[in-house]
């Protein structure tokens, strides 16, 4: 079961430093990036210094230190989609939504992320959203991709 | 289900299983794994679940939701057997036909079934189908027919025979390590180090707390094998850590997956519960003095944790950072005690030794490489997905043969293999067999066995930037070589693709990529300057094109290039100048386009989306020729 609470993640790991990555792996999923406060907290409960702490966020790729977009898109940059032109792809989005990969569009509808890769070769390139893969992505197929998130999110309202 | 207190008892659990599955006449096996899901398999499934319970057919048909069956260009793809019947790009909509004529009737379905791109051929069986025929599947051969989520549906394949006779055949650690070292099983994560000497060297090292890691942090781009293996068959890793950790005295083994394998979390985790749950992990394995238990850890993201020591400190919940390797892992490893760390695939070759024996295993492959290797074939090539054959085959009839060769009419100039710690290697190198020595020798790698073919669309020079680019951000930064020296590289390089480049540095690149390689910390950074290296040595011509004549011969560089819209061929479609989000083109509706050179970032988006070819990429130096016309 996915944990909704800081509690609950931490339920269990208390005083051991060895799970602090995947302390911080549940902190990411449930809230999307790990805040200051948060980093206190799980430096006490864990018993490692909050410098530590920071220096783990830091380092690893996974965890976001700033809120995300409500939509993140994620684009594979591996070898495979690279010579398939995923760079097109990371262009087009950019400048289709004015932000650089790791900023948040104004209106915090979006963000872009890119990942080394995500195992998915054979089909590239690959953008994922939610979790959701989108392959053999070009220009055109990823505009829709954005318009129809837009969209959705305006039946919603 | 109750524990399994001994070899006899899995033995009558799988007899019991195999007559409950007796009245079981057809099973139909959709891939589940992540391009499977990526291409839409998971609404395939539904689709077919419903119409089999629509029909009243659960009881006689077996669906069974697999991992990922390799020929991921054609997912998703349904096996029915028996009859090995193959279907591919299926949709849901045909699901109602595939249960009512061919499970039910044994009709095929002509639109269905995959056609040879080369003699344009229909395959009726899997068996037929070129991509498979040239493969000799062993670690993958149970991917197509065993339910991840089910450790029932590995027992009755087979599954734990090999740990039930390690543990009550009184075969001790020390056989169990001469059958591996005989074998000659390399290490398959990128080394390629005799896995049965590094198991001698653990269980030789002082300590009664041992550990052994599988290591799926599998970071290369372009390689997704060990996803697929843990993803599609987890058991199967399983059982091999728990020979391993019998073989050098182990009690507790991690897997430590990449996070960006959502699916391959999810399967190894409910492996290791099922496992749990029948007292295959836990005290006592099987009724034997062995006790064994596996955790899961995620990585963070990070390259450079595939390496043993970064990955080590990783699993402590520390930055991964590699240090100096002057003790071995398998003396100093995990919490400072004897550690034994293996790829995915290396761990799942270690059931069908054990079983099968050491000359068996032997037997394939060449003199300094045995066995099978899995390869992900990706790029511009008609028939990508994962590739299981002998060491020893040679690239060329890897990349044609099973490959199907060059996409669009195009040649293809190079194959990348071993990821960022690889080589390029040219056509001419083609010859060359997938053997650890002999790829070594060339400057490439076998590595983990990503093999990215290119074609004259990539740009060489564009390629070994790509890398440095990869590297420089992965660099932990711990050592100057790999911190600095990928620095230096890169902006070298980004001289040449940007058209400032002279001839000099050239010798200045290779030796700084040899310092680099000389001197770096870790594995990692020792390989680092591999793409620069081998991109220097097979595609010289190419770097001198781009300094000489300020050219990119494949029409990449961005700084070397202009896009120009041919008049005699643009339609004036529009569909270039809605799609260019600069303004940089302009055009009356079919009245020939324009583009303002000036406005245009050369992102390539209108050439991708143009249908009749009409915009074309030339040479800085040709622009006034264009202008002209």
């Amino acid at each position: 079961m996915q944990p909704k609470t800081l509690e609950q993640i931490l339920e269990g790991r208390r005083s051991q430093p060895n799970q602090l990555i995947e302390v911080l792996q549940d902190v990411q999923r449930t809230f999307g990036y790990i805040s200051q406060d948060t980093m206190r907290t799980v430096s006490q409960n864990l018993g490692v210094p909050l410098i530590e702490v920071y220096r783990v966020a830091s380092f690893y790729k996974a965890f976001r230190l700033k809120p995300s977009g409500k939509y993140v898109l994620t684009f594979c940059t591996g070898t495979a989609c690279h010579v398939r032109n995923a760079n097109l792809l990371l262009d087009q989005a950019t400048s289709y939504l004015g932000v650089q990969p790791g900023e948040v569009t104004t209106d915090g509808q979006f963000s872009i992320e890119h990942v080394n890769c995500l195992g998915a070769c054979a089909l590239g390139p690959i953008v994922t959203e939610d979790g959701s893969y989108h392959h053999h992505m070009t220009p055109a197929k990823l505009r829709k991709l954005i318009e129809t998130i837009r969209n959705q999110k305006t039946e919603v309202k | 289900m109750p524990k399994l207190n001994s070899a006899r008892e899995l033995e009558h659990l799988r007899e019991r299983l195999r007559q409950q599955r007796q009245n079981i006449t057809k099973t139909v096996m959709v891939g589940g794994g992540t391009c499977c899901q990526a291409s839409g398999s998971r609404a395939v499934i539904d689709a077919v679940r419903n119409e089999l319970s629509r029909q009243g057919l659960e009881q006689t048909i077996r669906l069974c939701v697999t991992g990922c069956h390799g020929f991921c260009e054609q997912d998703p793809v349904i096996v029915i057997e028996p009859g090995n019947i193959f279907y591919c790009h299926v949709s849901p909509e045909d699901a109602f036909e595939i249960v009512y004529q061919t499970v039910m009737k044994g009709e095929l379905i002509e639109r269905l079934l995959y056609t040879d791109p080369v003699s344009g051929e229909k395959c009726q069986t899997e068996t037929e189908i070129p991509f498979y025929k040239a493969q000799d599947r062993q670690v993958l051969s149970q991917n197509r027919m065993v339910d991840p989520c089910s450790i029932e549906d590995y027992i009755v394949a087979g599954g734990y025979s090999a740990l039930a006779r390690v543990l009550n055949n009184g075969i001790t650690p020390d056989k169990i390590i001469k059958e591996i070292k005989e074998s000659g099983l390399r290490g398959r994560g990128g080394g390629g180090f005799p896995t049965g000497r590094k198991w001698q060297e653990c269980c030789e090292a002082p300590g009664d707390e041992k550990y052994v890691i599988c290591n799926a942090d599998e970071g290369d781009p372009g390689a997704y094998m060990d996803r697929c293996v843990l993803e599609g068959n987890p058991q199967l890793v399983l059982e091999g850590m728990m020979i391993g950790g019998r073989a050098v005295g182990a009690h507790k083994g991690y897997i430590y997956v990449r996070n960006e394998y959502p699916l391959a979390v999810e399967h190894s985790r409910t492996a290791v519960e099922q496992a749990r749950e029948l007292g295959l992990l836990g005290n006592n394995i099987l009724g034997s003095s062995f006790s064994f238990d596996v955790d899961i850890a995620r990585g963070g993201g990070a390259f450079v944790c595939g390496e043993s020591t970064a990955l080590m400190a990783s699993v402590e919940g520390k930055v991964g950072e590699p240090r100096a390797k002057d003790v071995h892992t398998v003396v100093d490893g995990l919490y400072h005690k004897a550690t034994t760390l293996n790829n995915v695939e290396t761990w799942a070759n270690v059931p069908s030794i054990i079983l099968n024996g050491s000359s068996w295993f032997a037997s394939k492959g060449t003199k300094g490489s045995k066995g099978t290797k899995i390869l992900a074939l990706a790029g511009r090539i008609k028939n990508t997905g994962l590739v299981e054959v002998a060491m020893g085959m040679s690239i060329h009839e890897v990349v044609f043969n099973i490959g199907g060769g060059a996409v669009d009419g195009k040649m293809i100039k190079a194959v990348q293999i071993g990821g960022p710690s690889g080589g390029c290697l040219p056509v001419e190198k083609f010859n060359l067999p997938i053997d650890f020595d002999i790829l070594a020798d060339a400057g490439s790698m076998v590595g983990s066995g990503g093999m990215v073919v290119m074609d004259e669309r990539s740009c060489m020079v564009d390629v070994a930037k790509y890398f440095l680019n990869f590297l420089q951000d992965e660099s932990c930064g711990k050592c100057v070589p790999c911190r600095l020296g990928i620095d230096r590289m890169l902006e070298i390089i980004t001289d040449i693709t940007e058209g400032r480049g002279k001839l000099e540095q050239l010798g200045l690149l290779e030796e700084l990529a040899e310092t680099v390689s000389e001197t770096a910390l870790c594995g990692l950074g020792k390989t680092a300057p591999n793409p620069v290296l081998t991109t220097l040595r097979y595609f010289h011509q190419e770097y001198e094109a781009h300094i000489n004549e300020r050219r990119c011969p494949s029409g990449v560089c961005k700084a070397l290039i202009t896009y120009w819209i041919d008049p005699d061929k643009c339609t004036g479609c529009g569909v270039c100048l809605r799609g260019c989000v600069h303004g940089a083109i302009t055009g009356e509706k079919n009245q020939q386009h324009v583009i303002d050179v000036h406005l245009c970032q050369k992102c390539g988006i209108c050439r991708s989306e143009c249908k009749f070819d009409a915009i074309q990429v030339v040479s800085e130096n040709e622009v006034s020729r264009c202008s002209s016309t």
